[in-house]
Parts: C-alpha cells; structure tokens; sequence
C-alpha cells in the first residue's frame, strides 16, 4: 500500500518543508548567491588577484585568528558567568543577568567607541598597562577585545537554560561515589554542558567573524597588521571596485561555512558518542 | 554498619523538617523510613548520606561520629527517586565510575574494573545491556543499574531514597521483592525511604513510622501493624475504620450512638479515636440494636473466600465521623447476614483500639 507508506503522523509536512524552503531562499541563499554571481564574472586570474593578494590574506588571518580566539575566551569565561548566574543567589543577580544582553543591544558603532575610550592610551584601563609597553587599542589586541565583547552573550545564554535544566542530583550521585567536586565538573557536568558551550561558541564565532562597527573604531586599521576583512571589503566597495568586493566576501563565506559546518560536525560526533539521538 | 542518629534538628525557612529525632540502625538490617509526603524522611536520608547537614545532632557511623563528614569520606551508597544516572556515559561507564574517580595509588587497574562491573551487572541481571545508554533502559532496569553503580564503590550502608516511586505497579511490585532477595544476598545496612505501606510492610525487616519531623513509632512490620503506638500509626498503615466521639462508662460515644469497649485507661467525656481493620469490623444487621454505629451498605465485593463490604455513614454526614467504613468478611457469613445494597446495619468493632484525641476534630 504506497499511499499508507508516505503517511505521517504529524500533518502538513510538505507545506512545512515548502515554507521552510522558501523562507530561508528568500532570507538567506538569493541573497548569498548574489555574491557569487557577481564573483562569476571575474577572470580566474582576476579573482585571484583580488582575494589572494597579501593584504587580503593577512586579514583573513586577523578576522578569523581573533574570531577563533575571542570565541573560545567567551566559551571559558562565558560558561564561568552562567555558572554563577544559575548556581548560586547574590543581591543584584538580576541585573548582572540583564547587563549579559547589553552587547545584543548596544550599537556597535557605539560598543566601538566605547571600548576604544577605555583602552586608548588615555583611557582608563589603557592607561594602566601603558607603563607595562602593552597597547590594546589599535592594534590587533584591540580587535581581540571587540570581538570578544560582542560575542559575550551567546554563550552564556546558550549554556545558561542547560545548566538551569541540569538537576544538582547528578553532582550529588557523583560526590556520594567518591568524586571529588572537580571530577564531578570534569567528567558529570561538563559533558551535559558540551553541546550548549559548543553551539555557543559556533554562535559567538560567526558573530565575531561579521563584526564590522565595533572593530573598526579600536583596531586602528593599519594595512597588514589590524586590518579586518570585512573593512577590505568596505574599501573595495568605496572604491567601486564591486566584483573585488564580493570576491573576497566569497572566499570569507565559504571559510565560515566550512567551520561551521565543522562544529556542527563536532556537535553530532558528541552526540553519536554519548548516546543522544540528534 | 550500625547508624546512630542523636538529637537531629533541621529547619528549612521556617519549617521545620527534623524535630528532635534520635534513632538506631543496626548493622546488615533493612530499614525502612515510612511516613506521609513532606514528613521529614527524605530529609533523614539525607542527613544520614552526607547531602544535607543537621542544624544540631550528632550523626554515628560504626560508632564513630561523622557529623562533620561530607558525603564523600562517609562512604555511603545513595540511591535516587529519578536514577540520577549520567545519560553521557553507558551503563558500564556508569557502574564504573566511583572506580574510576579514586585516587590513583587506589584505582584498580582496568582489567579488575571490567571484571567488578561485569559481575554487578550478573548480580542486577543486566549483562546485556553493558553498552548501552541509560536513555535505551526501562525505569526498573535503569533503577537497578543505579543501584550497582552504588554497590560498586562496596559501600557501608545503602541508602535508597523513594527507589520505586517512579515505576508503575507491576515493576515496582518486581523490583521491591527482587531487592528483598539482594539485601538477603549481601546483607548490607540498607535504609529506604517510602510513602508506600504495603512497601514498607512487605519488604523491610524493620518499620521506622515518621510524621511531621517526627518518629511516631519504631518496630517490625507486623509489630507496627498489629500493634498500632498511636493514632496516626493507626490510621496510616493498613485499611482503617475511624471512630470519633468521647468517653462515656464503658462506651465510646459517637453522635447519639456508642461503640462498647474496654475503656479502663480513659476518663469519661474524655475525645477520643477509635479505630478498627476492617477484618476486625462486624456488621450486626440488626439496626436497632443498642451497641454500634449505623451506617448503609453501598456497595458489596468479592464474591471469593473473603468479601468487602463498603458503607457510607447514615443520614448526614454528621460531625465528628469519617464518611466511609469498610469491612472484611468471610463469603459464607456474607450468605448467612443477607446483607444487600442500600440496607441499613450497625457496624462494631471486635477489637477496638482506642486512642485520646488532642487535636480535637483534626484527622492527622
């Protein structure tokens, strides 16, 4: 009986699968594809010389070494925050819980400015590592600084419902076996945590890789040095060199994506191995 | 190993979970801690295992005090209501991992933690399921697998917390009489927590009866049956009829009616319960007879060996009575009584205990 075999149990699969397609046709791929048959009409040679040449490749090692960097400073220090966020009661926990959203809303143009009066050499934190020869804005660390502050929330509000979710019976089992409270962290409740962290960190990651407003008020912009790819593509554009542009916009999706595809990769290897279906 | 309890306090806000108990375990008994939801058992058990520490009191392991113990060095085996096994880990990894987490100069090498594990898993009879994950298990096989996780690290004492209330019947049914037969295997000091009687009743060899932060009485299970300390052990363990009213002569005077007993230790006008099983019941068909209360049969079942009657109170459901009676008769005395749905009959008790009432029309 072919009819009975192609029934579901839910209805409406296939308007589901219909809007869902278009939907996300609509959002995201018409417009992604944009940028690669605008590329299309480059020479290979042209092509190369526009993504290859050495100030674009030292960006991409820049935007995607202190995305990377910043993601995983965020996963670390993220994971602290939501820890004492949902572990333990403190006056005024609610309103730290609301300062965690604040990179979400703040322009960034302004969390730029911000942070690049602070870290100046005139500013008050930039100020107290001068003397130690260490200079934070304008310059790479700088942008280390940004991508980290806008990538903030991500984690902890991914790792946050988990470990709300996360029964403190498990850390109790552990400790009456003999654990210590780090074997219990280690081996208990870390990996129930891994694949909120991991989907925090992809998140605080591909954020961190399309930052543009904040980076560029406190990475001072110097060809080779602390210049982000997404501001190559901003010069290309105001120089109406447009396939130039989108060239190099290309070969920073297909890089995003391949990571992200890795980390999804990663999430699902975790859940074959500990037993979740995904 | 043999638990003291000394002057054990605890208060959570204002309310106060632990008042005052002191209570002796002793060594390779299985005990069970029997009381009402929110009576201050779990609580106990926790106290004892280390999870939760006593406002004042004294907690004695072995004779040696352990008050001051985390749940770590007491080496205790803590048994959970939901399992409370790690879903990342397989059933293996779980028995395996109070092994594991010892210290290095006292971790058994791999080749001893495959055999230890595999012969828990004989001993719960779930070989078969070594490699897979907890989320893969029924409840009673995750249960079972929870309780050689905690027999792997050979602890002291076992302390189950609620281990069959989250399985239905049938399994639970299985499962409490399976662990019977463990306990008489290994003989290790076992304490669980239950709010089932016929739990306590049928698998412990010893009944802790605990109410309101309180011990209400302490005694086997047929002890704690038979003979009833107070009231609330009364009407908590078993089917109970409930008989509210005041000392009169030899009398027990319910509403107009009076129910006759051996009333010696009573005053007269003195409130007072009294209560009979239900096998310990008789229906006089008779309504008009002098002693008894009078209630209307509602229904009739059982037609085997032994049959059920249930009753409602007559008339109004007057001040001071419990609405419904029930009672156990044998088949053939249900033929020679005639009794019928709807009829009228007075119901006394055959053995009727009697216990002052101080709180007035409260039921506890």
């Amino acid at each position: 009986m072919a009819r009975n075999i192609n029934k579901r149990v839910l209805p409406g699969f296939g308007l589901s699968l219909g809007f869902t397609l278009v939907y996300l046709s609509l959002i995201v791929l018409i417009p992604l594809s944009a940028v690669f048959f605008k590329t299309a009409g480059m020479t290979p040679a042209e092509f190369w010389a526009a993504v290859a040449s050495p100030r674009v490749v030292a960006s991409y090692k820049l935007t995607f070494g202190a995305s990377l960097l910043a993601a995983l400073i965020n996963a670390v220090f993220g994971l602290l925050l939501a820890w004492g966020l949902t572990r333990y009661t403190f006056p005024g926990r609610k309103i730290v819980d609301a300062l965690i959203d604040l990179p979400f809303a703040l322009p960034t143009a302004v969390a730029g400015i911000a942070l690049t009066a602070i870290y100046a050499k005139n500013g008050w934190i930039g100020g107290l590592l001068e003397p130690y020869g260490i200079q934070i804005a304008f310059g790479p660390p700088g942008v280390l600084v940004a991508l980290t502050f806008i990538g903030l929330p991500f984690v902890v509000r991914t790792v946050q419902p988990v470990l709300e979710d996360l029964e403190t019976e498990f850390e109790e089992a552990a400790a009456s076996l003999g654990a210590t409270r780090w074997q219990a962290f280690q081996r208990v409740v870390f990996p129930a945590l891994f694949p909120a962290l991991l989907t925090g960190f992809a998140l605080a990651f591909a954020r961190a890789v399309g930052e543009y407003g904040s980076v560029i008020f406190i990475a001072g912009n110097i060809p080779m040095v602390s210049e982000i790819t997404p501001l190559i593509i901003i010069t290309k554009l105001e120089q109406f060199d447009y396939r130039g542009a989108t060239a190099v916009a290309s070969v920073m999706l297909v890089i995003s994506f391949v990571l992200l595809l890795i980390v999804n990769g990663l999430q699902a290897w975790t859940a074959r191995r500990t037993g979740r279906t995904v | 190993m043999s638990i003291e309890v000394q002057h054990i306090n605890k208060t959570f806000g204002t309310f106060k979970a632990l008042n005052d108990v002191s209570l002796n375990f002793p060594d390779g008994e299985l005990v069970a801690l029997l009381g009402p939801s929110g009576c201050g058992k779990t609580t106990l058990l926790r106290v004892i295992a280390g999870l939760e520490y006593a406002d004042s009191g004294r907690i004695l392991l072995d004779g040696i005090d352990a008050t001051d113990k985390d749940v770590r060095q007491r080496r205790v085996g803590f048994v959970f209501q939901h399992y409370a096994l790690f879903r990342h880990m397989t059933v293996f990894e779980n028995i395996a991992f109070g092994l594991r987490v010892r210290p290095r100069g006292e971790r058994p090498s791999e080749k001893e933690i495959r055999a230890k594990v595999t012969r828990l898993l004989d001993l719960v009879q779930l070989g078969w399921v070594a490699n897979r994950f907890p989320s893969q298990l029924s409840g009673g096989q995750r249960q079972r697998i929870a309780l050689a996780r905690a027999l792997a690290v050979e602890p002291r004492v076992l302390l189950l917390d609620e281990p069959f209330g989250a399985l239905d019947a049938k399994v639970r049914k299985e499962l409490r009489r399976w662990l019977r037969t463990l306990h008489d295997e290994l003989h290790i000091s076992s304490i669980f927590v239950t709010h089932d009687q016929e739990e306590a009743l049928e698998v412990s060899d010893r009944i802790v009866l605990v109410n309101k932060g309180r011990i209400e009485q302490i005694g086997s299970p047929r002890e704690i049956y038979d003979r009833p300390a107070t009231s609330f052990a009364y009407s908590f363990i078993g089917a109970v009829n409930e008989f509210r009213g005041h000392v009169e002569g030899g009398y027990v005077r319910v509403g107009d009616e009076k129910l006759h007993f051996d009333g010696r230790d009573f005053k007269d006008g003195q409130q007072v319960i009294a209560f009979s099983r239900p096998h310990d019941t008789e229906i006089v068909s008779d309504d008009q007879s002098e002693d008894g209360v009078s209630a209307r049969i509602n229904r009739i079942l059982g037609s085997g060996s032994v049959a059920r009657v249930e009753l409602v109170a007559n008339g109004d459901a007057r001040e001071g009575r419990k609405d419904f009676f029930e009672v156990e008769i044998p088949g053939a005395e249900l033929q020679t009584l005639g009794l019928s749905t709807g009829q009228r009959v007075k119901l006394r008790g055959r053995r009727l205990s009697v216990f002052s009432d101080q709180n007035g029309n409260q039921t506890s």
